[in-house]
């Protein structure tokens, strides 16, 4: 009899272990269900405005799903400078891709095969920059684009965003190169390749997916910068300065709209970039 | 060519690309700070700002922002980072969602909780609907600090918390896992485990991740201009509004040393705070 009490109170005990586990797992999920919705409802909601006709955006009360009319769309590309500001970002976006990649990845190559004086200090000066409010260093880059002639040119601004997306282009590609091994190199330099064949044979086509990545960082980058866009450019404004000096004056569809084209290529890019995104933030601090 | 030479030809591009970018613009900040149009040495900047009618306001909103919106974006980037580290289906899904707002810039974010928050915006419908207002109230005015306190701290939240995150996870993912066996062996339990192993040993990642997002924090602007205009002066957008408002270089560039003030003196805070030993890492 004692034994059958003692088997039904390990039941209850099992049973209520069980319980407590279920409990944990529901939060658990019902948790992360709310945090993804937490990210995600505020962007589909900016989808819902930019999706919907001019009146919609400006009437009460809001519906929260689109009507999928193209008027907002159509007005903001047709709506005056814009076109030429997403020009103008997509320019400015692609020559800081080619500037920071391609001077990043030979000091990202250094930093992961060279054993050289001044590596250690190199690479404080790397990380400092990380440490550091970069766009504030538009303010004297102003006056001195005037001077040699930079003033509002895309090429000017791209060179400020290069110096915000190079320190990452050289950390990324250095952990890059760091996880191809050395030895498939010294293979091809017993084949007979030089070093630089040997770069570009072998560890080019292996390191092309991760560098891809960090050229689309350093567009994304750019692409999303404002406030050195938007004090470095006056009538070649690109599409973030546009909207920020247009504020007071545009329409909210127009916001609205603008605010959509501009997640477009983070959405899309950051699904290119996300195995990557451990080594251009966490891995550095080590 | 002598092989011990390729490496400083491999970083020399770089280097000089700093140099003329980051370190020049960095001493000519402050010799516009102290200097007049005709070179002369003078604080007349610092005066010309401090005696601004915005710089009060502007310094305290920015460090009253920085102040509630790291340590709970602390706190949701912990409590995230613990959740991925236990996920094992949906893991990548969950932190591709969660990570979205990392590519988002802070003008697009403010456009975001612009339409949510805005007179006609998707609260107040939903409100409206609920039966709580009667019709389109604005939130976004002068007469309303609070609400466009609590509104630009919501789109920061929103917005930056996925930069600590991914911070801490991949410290996390540098914890060896037999700390927390040995943990579990001693009778650990789960809060103890979190507050005796991972905190602990997370102190490094915490540290680069604070350093970042206060420094982050001191930037904030197209978020405010979006949500606060004119009535929620931050430093940042006092600096734009002299460069390039008022056309006052010199007092641009006093806001710029005072920002950049503000960030070192936080960055030795956090790195005196949060010091972790040479021997005391893993």
């Amino acid at each position: 009899m004692s034994n059958l009490n003692q088997d039904v109170s390990l039941e209850q005990e099992i049973q209520a272990a069980d319980n407590k586990n279920k409990v944990w797992k529901w939060l658990f999920i019902s948790s992360a269900a709310f945090m993804i919705s937490w990210i995600l409802f505020p962007i589909y909601l900016l989808i819902v405005s930019a999706l919907s006709s001019a009146e919609v955006v400006n009437g009460w009360p809001k519906a929260f799903v689109p009507e999928f009319d193209m008027e907002t769309l159509q007005f903001f590309m047709n709506y005056y400078g814009v076109l030429g500001a997403l020009k103008n970002s997509l320019i400015a976006a692609v020559f800081t891709m080619v500037i920071s990649i391609g001077l990043g990845t030979p000091a990202g190559y250094a930093l992961a095969r060279f054993e050289f004086r001044g590596k250690e200090t190199f690479r404080m000066m790397i990380l400092l920059t990380r440490a550091f409010p970069m766009p504030l260093l538009a303010l004297p880059l102003a006056v001195i684009f005037i001077n040699v002639g930079l003033d509002d040119t895309l090429f000017g601004l791209s060179l400020v965003h290069a110096a915000l997306a190079l320190p990452f282009a050289v950390l990324i590609t250095s952990s890059l190169f760091l996880g191809i091994p050395v030895e498939l190199e010294e293979a091809a330099w017993v084949l007979g390749c030089n070093r630089w064949q040997a770069f570009m044979k072998v560890v080019m086509p292996l390191a092309l997916p991760g560098l891809t990545a960090s050229a689309v960082f350093a567009f994304v980058i750019s692409w999303n910068e404002v406030f050195a866009a938007a004090v470095l450019t006056i009538n070649n404004q690109t599409l973030t300065a546009f909207l920020v000096q247009s504020l007071s004056s545009s329409p909210a569809e127009v916001k609205f709209a603008g605010g959509l084209i501009l997640i477009m290529p983070a959405i899309l890019f950051l699904f290119v970039v996300r195995k990557y995104l451990f080594s251009m933030w966490g891995i550095a601090n080590r | 060519m002598n092989i011990k030479s390729y490496p400083y030809i491999l970083i020399a591009p770089s280097i000089l690309f700093l140099l003329a970018f980051f370190v020049y613009p960095f001493i000519e900040v402050f010799s516009q700070a102290f200097t007049t149009s005709n070179g002369e040495i003078t604080l007349k900047n610092f005066d010309t700002i401090f005696n601004d009618f915005n710089f009060l306001p502007s310094l305290k909103n920015t460090l009253l922002l920085a102040l509630v919106v790291v340590p709970v974006q602390l706190c949701m980037a912990i409590g995230m980072s613990l959740m991925i580290s236990k996920m094992k289906k949906g893991r990548d899904t969950v932190l591709y969602i969660w990570t979205i707002p990392l590519g988002i810039s802070d003008l697009a974010a403010g456009i975001i909780w612009l339409a949510l928050l805005d007179q006609n915006g998707f609260l107040n419908s939903f409100l409206f609907s609920v039966g709580i207002i009667d019709g389109p109230e604005s939130w976004l005015n002068y007469n309303n600090p609070v609400a466009i306190f609590a509104a630009i701290v919501f789109a920061e939240i929103w917005r930056a918390t996925a930069i600590l995150l991914v911070i801490l996870v991949s410290g996390i993912g540098l914890i060896p896992k037999e700390y927390y066996e040995a943990a579990e062996i001693f009778g650990a339990n789960a809060w103890v485990r979190l507050w005796k192993v991972t905190l602990p040993l997370l102190r490094p990642s915490l540290q680069t991740a604070l350093i970042l997002r206060t420094l982050l924090a001191f930037e904030v602007f197209a978020v405010v201009m979006i949500l606060g205009g004119t009535n929620m002066p931050v430093l940042m957008g006092e600096a734009f509004n002299w460069a390039f408002s008022y056309r006052d270089a010199g007092a641009a560039a006093a806001y710029a040393v005072v920002i950049l003030g503000l960030s070192v003196a936080f960055t030795l805070f956090y790195l005196k705070v949060l010091h972790v030993p040479k021997e005391a890492q893993i």
